[in-house]
């Protein structure tokens, strides 16, 4: 490998090629022509500046003139015999990419492209095995192929099989098939999705979200008792896969059970007395904070009552429930911020935490949120019961109330605040920024 | 008499099919759906050939197996495990857990009929 002692001649090399005059090289590095012809021949050296300088004149990286094409070549050669164990002669490795530059170039990039492969498989097989989505969905997919083949078998053996386990086994392949159809067209749908930021529906979860927005979560049907859940399971959740359909009926089912509990026309008189006060409303009405969150998440934008949106999250931080507003997204995928008080809730379970939020780019906060844990289910004995913790999302639209501030973003990923204690990892925004 | 199968699986029609092809071959053949009580189910009556299906309700078949081994009327018992993935981590933990065989889902009915034939033995 030539010493930087050579990169004069590559100047020159380089300059020859391009068909530039001395004079002129000099003239755009800022140096004399007699210095660059020095420089040239090798009798002075340089760096920094200079060589950037004269680089950047030259349209080519400091690098090659200061090492020469063969360092890179050298180096991408020390990176693939790195990878994996392998015979080759390691100390040959100059010669080899000063003999056959062509060739090292080759065995170069393969390698680095070969990296960039397993890099990209390894990313997909983490999707497949963390994505529970997928997961679930390839487990129902195998499931269904798995009856449909044994059953198929039998029916294609021959020999004789009564009429009766013949009718048995055409049913259950029906049966079968068409639960397969159903998940393979649900699981390609997901698939064909997975790159389009602006995709409706992504997950059972964001199928259901979808229709509940359509009906900004509130169903007059049920607020009137004129309908229950299943009946609007079954009017609007027809054209759901039936993941959502489940998920959509159980969202609907405790909607209606609240609205059993706290009938809309009490709520709207609670709240014309004592405003958006869940504390106030729960010691009024005598019911859990968790359920006056949820109802005051139903009620529709009213004269100056904006409407709120609501966030519920279980034990492990995952979002069950989104009602965000415009100017209040939630993640629809990955976790949220982790400043936001719905989480601070979960660590204290039975304690309404109020915080106004103050978004990205504002320069007061403009949400107040009420954000209360609530245990779920029976309590186990000796295990720690399961929660899930609700937050409120209030516009402000009067006096700001005197609440502790929170400085949230809506993820890291795209969240430009810089110095930010929560932060999971470095934000496009930031990187774009210099932050 | 017929020597006994016990298949734990939650599918009803992977079930029926395996059912009919090892009730054909001569099989008695009981089946039981849930994970939570399928230790109790097998200690109940110790079968000849257990197969038993990793995804099941409550409890997985790993953790099952794992109990299984862990119970001086069970360490010994023949066990067929079935996987809706076939990947290599999946068959060292069905190995690591103590499965006797281990089959990944799509199988075929001779497979399975072979793999309980050859765990039953003579």
């Amino acid at each position: 490998m030539r010493a930087t002692t050579l990169t004069g001649s590559r100047i020159r090399e380089r300059r020859t090629i391009l068909g530039i005059k001395q004079a002129d090289l000099a003239r755009r590095a800022g140096v004399s022509p007699s210095y660059l012809n020095l420089i040239e021949h090798n009798r002075r050296k340089i760096a920094g500046k200079l060589l950037n300088d004269i680089a950047d004149a030259l349209d080519v990286e400091p690098a090659i003139l200061s090492q020469g094409a063969e360092a890179a070549l050298v180096a991408g050669l020390r990176e693939a015999a790195g990878v994996q164990e392998s015979d080759a002669e390691l100390d040959r490795i100059e010669e080899f990419a000063g003999r056959f530059p062509g060739w090292a170039k080759l065995i170069s990039e393969t390698s680095a492209r070969i990296a960039e492969y397993e890099t990209t498989v390894q990313a997909l097989s983490d999707r497949l095995t963390h994505d529970p989505h997928l997961a679930a969905s390839l487990h129902e997919m195998l499931t269904m192929v798995t009856a449909i083949r044994s059953t198929a078998s039998i029916l294609a053996e021959p020999g004789d099989i009564s009429p009766e386990w013949q009718a048995r086994f055409h049913r259950n392949i029906n049966e079968d098939s068409a639960r397969l159809a159903e998940t393979s067209q649900a699981l390609v749908a997901y698939l064909d999705t997975l790159d389009d930021a602006s995709s409706q529906a992504t997950s059972p979860q964001d199928e259901a979200d979808g229709v509940l927005a359509e009906h900004a979560f509130h169903f007059p049907s049920i607020e009137a008792g004129e309908e229950g859940p299943d009946e609007i399971g079954e009017r609007l959740g027809n054209t759901l896969s039936a993941s959502a359909r489940t998920i959509f009926e159980t969202v609907l089912a405790r909607y209606a059970e609240d609205a059993a509990q706290l009938p809309l026309e009490d709520l709207e008189a609670g709240v014309a007395e004592f405003g958006i006060d869940p504390v106030a409303l729960s010691h009024h009405f005598r019911e859990a904070p968790d359920r006056i969150l949820r109802r005051l998440a139903t009620l529709p934008a009213k004269g100056t009552r904006p409407s709120m949106g609501l966030a519920v999250c279980d034990r492990s931080g995952a979002m069950i429930f989104r009602k965000p507003l415009d100017a209040f997204p939630l993640p629809r995928h990955g976790a949220a911020c982790t400043l936001l008080p719905l989480y601070a809730a979960l660590h204290r379970p039975g304690v309404m935490v109020s915080e106004l939020l103050e978004q990205p780019g504002q320069t007061a906060p403009e949400f107040v949120s009420y954000a209360f844990a609530a245990q779920t289910g029976p309590a186990p004995l000796n295990r720690v019961p399961l929660y899930q913790s609700h937050m409120l999302i209030v516009p402000v639209t009067a006096e700001r109330p005197p609440l502790p501030l929170a400085r949230i973003g809506v993820s890291c990923r795209i969240c430009p605040r810089g110095g930010c204690p929560g932060r999971r990892e470095p934000s496009l925004l930031a990187e774009e920024r210099g932050l | 008499m017929s020597k006994r199968v016990l298949l734990i699986e939650d599918e009803p029609n992977i079930i029926e099919a395996v059912r009919f092809i090892l009730h054909r071959d001569g099989w008695h053949v009981d089946t039981h759906s849930d994970g939570t009580s399928a230790l109790d189910r097998i200690h109940a009556a110790v079968p000849d050939v257990l197969i038993l299906d990793v995804m099941l309700p409550g409890k997985s078949g790993f953790d099952i197996l794992r109990e299984l081994r862990a119970a001086p009327q069970s360490a010994d018992l023949p066990v067929l495990m079935l996987t809706a993935r076939g990947q290599n981590k999946d068959r060292e933990t069905a190995e690591r857990a103590g499965a006797s065989l281990y089959m990944a889902k799509p199988f075929s009915n001779t497979d399975m009929l072979e793999a309980v034939r050859s765990l039953a033995g003579p």
